[in-house]
């Protein structure tokens, strides 16, 4: 064995051992808590996130708030960890998914119910500000065609449909609000499903505008469904949980003016702004989550 | 309990080897993606890695387009065909043809040249046509280069044929991808598990046969019949 081969043998199996360790939920944020008087704002690995956690960070720091930004990190089981240990101190959540994953066996889904929850289920080291009205949840989508043919408004009117193909993530199949939720609440049976791991990307589009599957679970501020006039799927009896978008803070970095900066940032933050940031972000113009979040507090005079 | 004796618990579990969703139909469908990638993949590339083998032209160029196709992600192909026509298993197949095809490449046109020249000159000495050097001295001498080409093909298909669960297709992928989704971590390993396992089969059978190609070659000191 030469000498490259042997630093190739050595660098694969550091990697392996890395990843391996990865996988037995090493922190890869580990990093020095940042000083008393800074807030670290973190963001998870999506634009959308990316973006909010921007609006945050420039609104803090317009105010004289000492702001770091460490954005992008992977999932949820790596940065509320780091979270809890300081490591960053603020991050933009979604309502239901973080009750999820601190009480697994939640059944709240109604939005004061959730929020209600989670307070609870908040440890104490951990704090929840108000929640916006804006909201990024799963949601069931069929195409204008389908949907006047079917006369479909509700996720109860699936019923009727005989043969259903639905397309969504993997996770869909079992999860309460997917398939043993479509049929324990509204009566929607023997679905054929089709699991499509993009979370709602373009290969969920694809296979609903081409009829490949007739329903599809895309997540509710997609720039596509504004883009192909997809009907959204209104759900009455919330099947879907809640996913109001709400400041995630390490308590001991709330503080009144903390508060009131992102409580300002979040009565004004909705929906429909989601959609249009994320439809800059990602359409052909790809504005920066940094400019569009400027552009956004700019226009709703917060900064 | 270790990720990796939860794997061993999942493999064990007889529920999880029958029905649609179960070990023996994923690894029957699994195979059948290989097997059909492999199979087209070999209609296009080793006929082109044969002519520019025989010929030595445009050698270079088959270096470079298959080298620029070895480099593509193939799950950011996957996902650009399912853009142009939508799920299913034509874009899977694609995707993974693309794959195959340079290994199939390089071991049609690397085994034919190196086929000795002296034998090829021979043969044309004795009047054998183009047709009959390729099919009857070339071929058979680069047999095992050959089936080495089918061979890391195949293991890189068997591979990555995973990915044809990230858009619903079945395969051995669905144990990872769905146990992803779920942070089933046990299952994706379980899931793992089978795939180094059947491409560890599957080598062994091409370690076979290409022992049997080079059996086979053509002796060429005089046969004493």
């Amino acid at each position: 064995m030469n000498v490259n081969k042997l630093t190739a043998a050595i660098a694969v199996t550091a990697a392996l051992g890395l990843s391996l360790a990865a996988c037995g939920g090493s922190d890869p944020t580990s990093g020095k808590k940042s000083a008393s008087d800074t807030i670290t704002v973190g963001s998870a690995a999506f634009p959308e996130n990316e973006i909010i956690a921007e609006i945050y960070a420039q609104g803090l720091a317009a105010k004289g708030v000492k702001v770091k930004k460490h954005l992008n990190i992977g999932a949820r089981e790596v940065y509320i960890p780091a979270l809890k240990k300081g490591e960053i101190d603020l991050l933009p959540e979604y309502s239901g998914n973080l009750l999820g994953y601190l009480s697994k066996d939640s059944t709240a889904t109604a939005e004061s119910d959730v929020e209600a929850a989670l307070a609870e289920a908040l440890p104490s080291t951990l704090k929840v500000l108000d929640a916006s009205k804006a909201e990024d949840k799963d949601s069931l989508n069929v195409t204008p065609g389908f949907a006047s043919k079917n006369s479909l408004k509700s996720i109860a009117d699936l019923a009727k449909v005989k043969g259903l193909k639905l397309g969504a993530n993997p996770e869909f199949k079992t999860r309460p609000y997917g398939i043993p939720g479509l049929e324990k609440t509204y009566g929607v049976k023997g679905v054929k499903f089709t699991a499509i791991s993009d979370g709602g990307g373009p290969a969920t589009l694809k296979a609903l505008l081409k009829g490949k599957v007739d329903v599809a679970d895309i997540y509710s501020t997609t720039p596509s469904i504004l883009a192909n006039k997809l009907v959204t799927l209104e759900d009455p009896k919330n099947l879907i949980a809640a996913q109001n978008v709400i400041p995630l803070i390490n308590a001991k970095k709330d503080s009144a003016k903390v508060q009131g900066i992102l409580n300002a940032i979040s009565a004004q933050l909705t929906t429909a702004d989601l959609l249009d940031l994320n439809s800059k972000n990602q359409g052909k113009d790809k504005t920066a989550p940094a400019v569009l979040a400027k552009q956004w507090l700019t226009d709703k005079g917060l900064i | 309990m270790s990720v990796v004796s939860q794997a061993v618990d999942w493999l064990s579990e007889s529920s999880h080897w029958s029905g649609d969703d179960g070990v023996p139909h994923r690894l029957v469908e699994h195979l059948g993606y290989t097997a059909e990638t492999v199979v087209i993949a070999s209609a296009i590339a080793i006929p082109i890695g044969l002519l520019i083998g025989h010929t030595g032209r445009m050698r270079s160029l088959a270096v470079g387009v298959s080298g620029a196709l070895r480099s593509l992600p193939t799950l950011g192909l996957l996902t650009f065909v399912v853009t142009l026509i939508g799920i299913g298993l034509t874009p899977a197949i694609v995707a993974l043809v693309v794959l195959s095809i340079p290994p199939l490449l390089a071991g049609a046109y690397s085994g034919l040249e190196s086929v000795d020249r002296q034998t090829i000159d021979a043969a044309r000495a004795i009047g054998m046509t183009e047709w009959q050097i390729l099919t009857k001295v070339e071929v058979p001498l680069a047999l095992p280069l050959i089936v080495g080409g089918i061979r890391s093909a195949t293991l890189q298909v068997v591979a990555t044929a995973t990915v044809a669960a990230y858009i619903g297709l079945g395969g051995l992928g669905r144990y990872i991808i769905d146990g992803q989704a779920v942070q089933d971590y046990p299952q994706m390993l379980a899931g793992s598990f089978l795939v180094v396992a059947l491409a560890l089969v599957l080598d062994g059978i091409f370690a076979g046969l290409q022992k049997l190609a080079l059996g086979s070659r053509p002796s060429l000191t005089p046969s004493r019949a």
